[in-house]
């Protein structure tokens, strides 16, 4: 499009607010600093990043990294699962029947209407008591060949704590997904009546007319919100440290109380937050436009 | 037009009304509704505003449900079997007012989407029934175009070519011109002349009467939810019986 870019111009209101915004972050930095009498100590911080491991002769990731590697898979396998649910939920919310639509609604507005925090405890505990067993996961991983271990280790981490992780990723994607529900409703529900009236006169089933005309129109529509949701769940992952899933809040923890430096810790913590979720709209940003320039 | 006045009593019964009533809510908007259409008719629906004249077309293929009466569409009753309304839905084409194409595909893609998903056609069959349908209604150049990207007049056309990809037994068509600037109008009549040429079934609801008088051998005039007159063009524009349709006429020929 347009190929010269607006110049960068500071006016007189840019100046303060800039002067303003180094003044308020100096003056905290010195209360920190004189009131609670804190003293600042990065050093040996960032080993709990990395760490040089001398048996193996080469860095390897230590329990912030580590915490990191887990909240990303978990993010990952939790947006995956949350679509799904959220699809299937959404859809039926809009079904004609009654009961999948009453058995939808009920999902979301449970899950709405209870704090985060008590839904993953009560939930962790189904979970744990009957949701692992009937999968046997731990079965599974036992009777494992190496090679499938391997590969298990690259999607869902450490072996020994992959049911722990999945327990997060179950959590997680049931939270999330009644919200994903709820865009997905809009979405379905946005898409014009004329074109449910064409695809029946083209004689496409309602299943076709979900499939090729509904659905790929609502998820244009949804592109926005949705990537704010998967957002908000990459942020609500450290809701799951609760339930001792050893993602970075959880390790964050440890490492802040085992090492007392607790403002240097949840710093380096919440720039890794904003590193994974800033990139992550960056992405859904370029991915919407891409999709705007295909749809016209 | 073409001489079938003599073989017209022969032709197949496609689409019958017998005693249809239909409301929306207290509206009582097809009252009494009886109406036969044969094989290769070339019906026009019309009336003023509110006369039911969409409603009563969109009976045929289910898009709205009537109450009472019976409808039979090739052979098919319409009612509550969802198989026979699926047959009646592959068999009828439907173009409407605002064309209704589907925007996130191509205007290949439109016409592909019917006889690939159900007539179970593949796609290299398809694409080429696509391209001979919409060269048919002169647009092949646009053919990987995305709807918006059209004229409304080049979009009603595409929407004429999807419905006649699935190679309908009969074709509907409710106000197809009503939404076009006035220049795009006779692109889109001068298709529909022609598919009627080629013998097609059609049920047309238009204002434009000089479409009417060319292509119709059946004019159905309709008020407040009945059909008022029904009658060969020449009879129906010349010596109308009904008072309403006299002004009717009066009023949409004035100008």
């Amino acid at each position: 499009m347009a190929s010269h870019r607006k110049r960068l111009r500071l006016n007189w209101i840019d100046c303060t607010v800039f002067a303003v915004l180094i003044a308020a972050t100096a003056y905290v930095g010195y209360r920190v600093g004189s009131v609670l009498e804190y003293r600042w100590d990065w050093s040996g911080i960032w080993d709990y990043l990395y760490r040089w491991d001398e048996d193996q002769q080469r860095w390897v990731a230590n329990l912030l990294m580590q915490g990191l590697y887990t909240t990303l898979r978990l993010a990952v396998w939790g947006i995956a699962l949350a679509a799904i649910v959220g699809v299937v939920f959404g859809i039926m919310r809009t079904w004609r029947r009654l009961f999948p639509r009453m058995l939808s609604r009920a999902y979301v507005e449970l899950v709405r209407n209870i704090p985060p925090l008590v839904f993953v405890f009560i939930f962790y505990f189904f979970i744990s008591s009957q949701v692992m067993p009937l999968l046997g996961v731990e079965e599974y991983i036992r009777d494992a060949s190496p090679g499938t271990l391997a590969w298990l280790e690259v999607l869902f981490g450490p072996p020994n704590l992959i049911p722990n992780v999945i327990s997060g990723v179950l959590c997680l994607a049931m939270l999330e997904g009644a919200y994903v529900t709820e865009i997905v409703r809009a979405g379905i529900q946005s898409v014009p009546k004329t074109q449910v009236e064409a695809g029946f006169s083209v004689g496409l089933s309602r299943w076709q007319l979900m499939q090729h005309v509904i659905l790929p129109q609502a998820v244009q529509r949804v592109v926005p919100p949705l990537a704010g949701q998967f957002i908000t769940l990459v942020k609500d992952s450290s809701i799951v440290s609760l339930i001792s899933v050893q993602e970075l809040t959880y390790l964050a923890v440890e490492t802040a109380v085992s090492t007392s430096r607790i403002f240097e810790v949840w710093i380096i913590v919440a720039a890794l937050y904003f590193g994974v979720c800033f990139s992550c709209a960056v992405l859904f940003n370029r991915l919407e436009k891409r999709m705007a320039v295909r749809g016209q | 037009m073409s001489p079938r006045k003599g073989s017209q009593g022969r032709a197949k019964v496609v689409v019958e009304f017998e005693g249809v009533n239909k409301w929306f809510g207290d509206f009582h908007v097809l009252k009494d509704i009886n109406l036969r259409v044969r094989e290769r008719d070339r019906v026009v629906i019309c009336g003023p505003s509110g006369s039911g004249k969409s409603t009563l077309i969109r009976c045929i293929n289910r898009l709205e449900e009537h109450q009472e009466g019976r409808i039979v569409v090739d052979g098919h009753e319409i009612g509550n079997d969802p198989k026979s309304v699926a047959a009646v839905r592959r068999e009828v084409g439907m173009v409407f007012q605002q064309f209704n194409l589907f925007p996130h595909l191509t205007v290949l893609e439109n016409c592909m989407l019917g006889p690939t998903k159900v007539r179970g056609l593949s796609k290299a069959e398809a694409r080429d029934r696509a391209m001979q349908y919409l060269a048919r209604v002169r647009i092949p150049e646009q053919a990987d175009k995305y709807p918006g990207q059209l004229s409304g007049g080049q979009q009603q056309r595409v929407a004429i070519a999807r419905s006649l990809c699935m190679q309908p037994r009969i074709m509907l068509f409710d106000e197809p011109t009503s939404a076009l600037d006035p220049e795009m109008i006779k692109e889109v009549l001068d298709v529909m002349a022609d598919l009627a040429q080629s013998g097609m079934t059609m049920l047309v609801v238009t204002h434009e009467m000089g479409f009417a008088r060319t292509v119709a051998d059946e004019m159905v005039f309709m008020d407040e939810g009945s059909i008022v007159e029904s009658a060969p063009p020449e009879r129906f524009f010349t010596n109308p019986e009904n008072d309403r349709s006299k002004l009717f006429l009066s009023q949409i020929l004035s100008h």
